[in-house]
């Protein structure tokens, strides 16, 4: 029993160091860097999601940038909307439309956009898991149609650029509740907003995995059939979980796009999409904290490689991919093992109770 | 215990990480921005970490910093590296005759990356973190769209070099590439006077194809021409096999391709392939120069039309020269073009309104900018200080064996800008600012 | 009706090179169980190939040969995606059999270096080659009914390297050491099978196709460091519409996408007609959810 207890309070470490560290930045880093920071703490937000899915339910979907976009869009809708008060917004002029469209007249409401956030992308997730997880489409069979969708989508806002602002997205927004997003108290306000959400929505999940459902989301990514011969839907559950994904993709999307000003079709596509997996997988998947922290490390890198070797950044993330997935299986978390690997070597005694260990986590 | 230890140890490593990518360059703290303190106070601190991003205004010292913004990687780094290029190649230039106020110009380099929301942070960065006096950047419409927000609310100035869709102007962008009525709009009329009324729209699916395309169509229903085609294809397309069934089917009198980068190459194999001459369709192309036409083949191309406003061999003393020096400092098999020699000229029309201004504050700038000259390659381009575009003067070329383009006609004299097609009374619908 | 015709053609043009390009990946994927998103990169890799023969044939061989560059292109573009391929293998494939989730992380950052790789060698902008003349004109039918003999010869690399996969895998004995090895690894192996040269060789083989669709797609669209990106969603598609694991199925897939994404794109538009065949895909499994020819095997567990 003591075993089992330390272990999962290594990442609940791991994720209060990185709420700590994330709550104290603005004391000493510039309103630009707390912004970008800001930016992937919304990353870090979908990465729970992601980990939820695939991490802890073994479902590895490589479309989720559809419902992040769809948050951000709906969020978007509101914010543009504001900005361009009682005139159309201006996309619309030069595409030729004279009025309103009729599903872009709800959205001037703060509330109602809030609530599409969320309920966009959970209802179309609810309708894809439906047809996907009861036809029992799944495995990499369901990782590639997910691709197909955010590849889908991306190519029907584009197409619709008198509704949706084609390829150059919506940007150019001005205030938010009627404060002005430049202005350095709203970035700092939204900061913490994120910063909120991403810590409530990792309870959330931390909340879920301890209970008996996660074990179930568990059993199904190790088993699905012996869970299904057991009784249990696991359809249900695989749309539930696959569902909370999308609502907090959502709500990463709408912090996003508050934040960074700017949503474009090029954001829902398929190379964003992966990319997440990539954190989720590099931060280390089935942890939680993990991905959190692969979310910030990896787009800190991105950051940092590409303001420093513009031209090499390419090949320094292909590289940091392709090593910590070859030879971390486990993410950066698993780095955790490493120390007691080491120990072993010196002290003979410890060995077999660690190898019992090891062989505890390898069994996950 | 002993297990915590390196817990403790990896929470302190990951920390240590994020803390050390996050804090290169970093300057006050957000919060002191917040309660209104000055920044760069912790300048000294965070000096020698790295060469390119120390804090302080952009005038300090002997140099004066510049910021370019271009892709350097993803799909727009193909034509974006060329035009960083120029604008190296002009700030070197400048350098070696003196520079600016007498100080020399340094450049800091950004990767936009084919991402908008990477041309935005970027943009931010440079104006935030490294203070830069101005910024040469931006191919897409989108980009420049993701990052005027962030030059309004930073009183930056962006020079835009690219030609565009138009129906804008923000007074903290300036407008080196041509305008709609002076491209878009003298090319399809040259075109229906020329080879017959009948017209196929071709197009990348994004904003500048779409907007073009309703201007064009808002022309051909003013002067009686007719639309018998409109097609879109996304991004990335590389099948145009249906698209020119499709136009065979139509019987144009000539094409208007607005087509983009990678779709071009597909669309004129294809319509080789299908045994179609400049002969058989005619095509008029704003988005096919010089450099494009490399990749492409000049076989596949030869005889169609493109329109700008320069090309390589344009005929001035000034473009012999600006050709000599980009080739060899790139090389001899480099090309330039008009997005090339725009960004060359935004550079010298920036260094110009410095001098002239006597100081590199943006808003002083904007406001010397208003009239100034500058002996371009394609000849004089003046700014329009009313709406911060270039009178250019319009060329149609065709494109010869050797992957150069030969100029046909011409306008007499630079044409003024006009991004709201206010002169016009067909394009009164189209504005919505102006009617 | 000659548009009619034209547009029947076009449609099984478009499968033919859908076809090719997934051939490869029928292999490393349906077979293999490796989802390799470096297979758009060995098309670019095949692609620069036939780029760099044919400067070597413009700068070392008299004109009067320079049409018999294509014949060495593509046996050139062939083993040198293969070449790559085999050291992918051997680097990090290996590592990877059974963990399919991890293979597709580890090749997308394969694709991102290769991509830069190129963009350092052969500069970001596209590149030109120009293709033979005898494959320039094309066979008139009517005045304006016309076959692009390009499309033809495409067709018929297609079907010939369709004919060699086919005959390869079912009809000889590496072929059937092949299929043991991707069935049952351990009994493969203790009936004395090599299964790391298997894996290697036919992973080769898988990237070589790749590299020869490469080297065909050059005589027909752009060749530039981002080629593969634009291939390698409708390649996968291909693959599972038609059941991973069966080449039959991958034949299917293209004359499905191919013939159906041109028809819609000819009643609708280019975005349209996109979408839309993707939404038939998504409704197709659906019915079959893997894919027209499911592989059926006892195994319960994926």
């Amino acid at each position: 029993m003591e075993k089992k207890k330390w272990r999962p309070d290594v990442t609940i470490v791991l994720a209060l160091v990185i709420f700590l560290f994330l709550a104290t930045t603005p004391f000493y880093l510039s309103m630009f860097r707390v912004s970008l920071l800001g930016k992937y703490m919304c990353y870090a937000i979908v990465a729970l999601g992601l980990d939820m899915i695939w991490g802890y339910t073994g479902i590895l979907s490589l479309g989720h940038g559809v419902y992040f976009g769809l948050g951000a869009y709906c969020m978007a809708m509101y914010l543009k909307l504001e900005a361009s008060g009682s005139s159309l917004p201006d996309f619309m002029t030069w595409s030729g439309v004279s009025e309103l469209p009729l599903f872009w007249k709800p959205f001037g409401n703060p509330v109602f956009a809030m609530v599409m956030v969320i309920g966009v992308p959970v209802i179309l997730a609810v309708i894809i898991g439906y047809l996907t997880f009861l036809n029992r489409i799944r495995g990499v069979y369901f990782s590639i149609l997910s691709q197909a969708m955010a590849m889908i989508l991306s190519v029907l806002l584009i197409g619709s650029q008198e509704y949706t602002g084609g390829s150059n997205g919506l940007t150019n927004f001005t205030t938010i509740f009627g404060k002005s997003l430049s202005s350095p108290s709203t970035k700092l306000a939204l900061y913490y907003a994120t910063l909120i959400a991403l810590i409530l929505i990792f309870c959330v999940c931390r909340f879920l995995i301890s209970r008996r459902i996660g074990k179930i989301f568990i059993a199904i990514r190790d088993s699905e059939n012996r869970v299904r011969f057991t009784g249990y839907n696991t359809a249900v559950y695989k749309v539930f979980v696959y569902g909370l994904s999308a609502a907090i993709a959502g709500i990463a999307g709408a912090l996003y796009v508050s934040q960074v000003g700017i949503i474009t079709p090029a954001d829902v596509n398929i190379t964003p999409s992966v990319e997440m997996i990539i954190w989720v997988a590099i931060g280390g998947k089935g942890t939680l904290a993990g991905p959190m922290l692969g979310a910030l490390l990896v787009n800190g890198l991105k950051t940092a490689a590409s303001e420093n070797f513009p031209e090499l950044w390419s090949y320094f993330l292909g590289f940091v991919f392709i090593f910590v997935i070859l030879f971390m299986p486990g993410g950066l978390v698993s780095l955790r093992e490493l120390p007691g690997r080491i120990a072993r070597k010196f002290s003979s005694k410890k060995a077999e109770e660690d190898e019992l260990n090891d062989a505890f986590i390898a069994d996950r | 215990m002993r297990k915590w230890k390196w817990v403790n140890r990896l929470a302190a490593a990951g920390m240590a990480g994020i803390l050390a990518l996050s804090l290169a360059g970093c300057s006050g703290g957000a919060l002191s921005e917040v309660s209104g303190e000055s920044q760069g106070q912790t300048a000294a601190e965070n000096a020698g970490t790295s060469g390119t991003e120390t804090s302080g205004s952009a005038e300090e010292g002997d140099t004066i910093k510049v910021g370019i913004l271009h892709s350097l990687s993803g799909t727009m780094a193909i034509s974006e590296t060329s035009v960083r290029d120029a604008e190296i190649l002009a700030i070197e230039e400048i350098n070696a005759a003196g520079g600016v106020l007498g100080k020399q110009i340094e450049y800091v380099v950004e990767d936009g990356a084919s991402d908008n929301a990477t041309f935005t942070e970027k943009a931010t960065k440079l104006l935030e973190s490294d203070q830069v006096a101005t910024v040469f950047g931006c191919w897409t419409s989108a980009s420049r769209k993701a990052v005027i927000p962030v030059f309004e609310s930073h009183n930056g100035l962006l020079w835009y070099p690219v030609q565009y869709e138009g129906m804008e102007s923000s007074k903290n962008v300036m407008y080196i590439g041509a305008a709609p009525n002076q491209q878009i709009v003298p090319a399809v009329e040259y075109l229906a006077e020329n080879y017959g009324p009948k017209i196929f729209l071709v197009g990348s699916d994004y904003v500048f194809p779409r907007t073009a395309n309703s201007i064009i169509k808002a022309q051909a229903e003013a002067m009686g021409y007719e639309i018998v085609g409109e097609e879109y294809t996304p991004m990335g397309h590389t099948d145009y096999t249906t698209i020119i069934n499709k136009i065979q089917a139509a019987q144009p009198n000539f094409v208007f391709n607005t087509l983009n980068g990678d779709s071009n190459v597909a669309f004129f194999k294809q319509l080789s392939d299908a045994g179609l001459t400049a002969d058989d369709v005619m095509t008029c192309s704003v988005s096919i120069a010089e450099e494009e036409i490399a990749g492409i083949g000049a076989s596949y191309l030869e005889g169609h039309l493109v329109s700008w406003n320069y090309y390589q061999t344009t005929d001035t003393p000034e473009n012999e020269k600006f050709v000599a020096a980009y080739k060899a400092k790139y090389g001899e098999d480099r090309v330039t073009d008009d997005p090339i020699e725009a960004g060359y000229d935004a550079v010298y029309l920036w260094a110009a309104a410095v001098e002239k201004a006597g100081t590199t504050d943006v808003d002083a700038v904007r406001e010397a900018a208003a009239g100034i000259s500058f002996a371009a390659p394609e000849g004089t381009i003046t700014i329009d200080g009313d709406n911060q575009h270039v009178y250019k003067t319009v060329r149609i070329g065709e494109i010869n064996g050797d992957g150069l383009i030969d100029e046909i006609w011409a306008t007499d004299e630079p044409v003024k800008p006009d991004p709201y097609l206010s002169g016009y009374d067909w394009a009164a619908g189209l504005s919505g600012q102006e009617s | 009706m000659e548009t009619f015709i034209m547009q029947i053609f076009n449609g099984i043009s478009v499968s033919s090179i859908y076809l090719l390009a997934s051939l490869g990946l029928a292999i490393t994927f349906g077979l293999m169980g490796v989802i390799n998103m470096a297979h758009g990169e060995f098309i670019m890799i095949g692609a620069y190939t036939a780029y760099v023969v044919q400067n070597l044939f413009r700068a070392y061989l008299p004109a009067g040969v320079f049409d018999a560059y294509v014949f060495v292109a593509i046996v050139a573009s062939f083993f040198t995606a293969a070449l790559f391929g085999a050291v992918l293998e051997r680097l990090m494939i290996c590592r990877l059999y059974g963990r399919t989730e991890d293979s597709l992380l580890v090749t997308w950052g394969v694709s991102l270096v290769l991509q830069q790789l190129a963009r350092s060698i052969f500069g970001a902008p596209n590149v030109g080659v120009d293709s033979p003349s005898f494959l320039a004109g094309n066979l008139r039918i009517t005045s304006t009914l016309a076959l692009p003999y390009k499309r033809i010869f495409i067709l018929f690399i297609a079907l010939i390297c369709l004919g060699g996969v086919y005959a390869l895998m079912y009809k000889s004995r590496q072929g059937r050491n092949i299929r043991a090895v991707m069935q049952n690894r351990n009994m493969a192996a203790s009936l004395g099978v090599n299964t790391r040269r298997i894996d290697s060789v036919t992973f080769a083989m898988g990237s070589g196709l790749a590299g020869l669709a490469g080297c065909t797609l050059t005589w027909i669209g752009p060749i530039g460091p981002t080629l593969g990106t634009n291939y390698i969603v409708d390649t996968f598609m291909t693959v599972v519409v038609g059941g991973a694991g069966s080449i039959l199925g991958t034949v299917l897939g293209s004359g499905f996408i191919g013939i159906g994404g041109t028809a819609f794109e000819f009643f609708t538009n280019a975005s349209v007609g996109k979408v839309l065949i993707f939404a038939c895909i998504i409704l197709l499994l659906q019915f079959r959810p893997k894919g027209i020819f499911a592989v059926r095997n006892r195994a319960l567990e994926d």
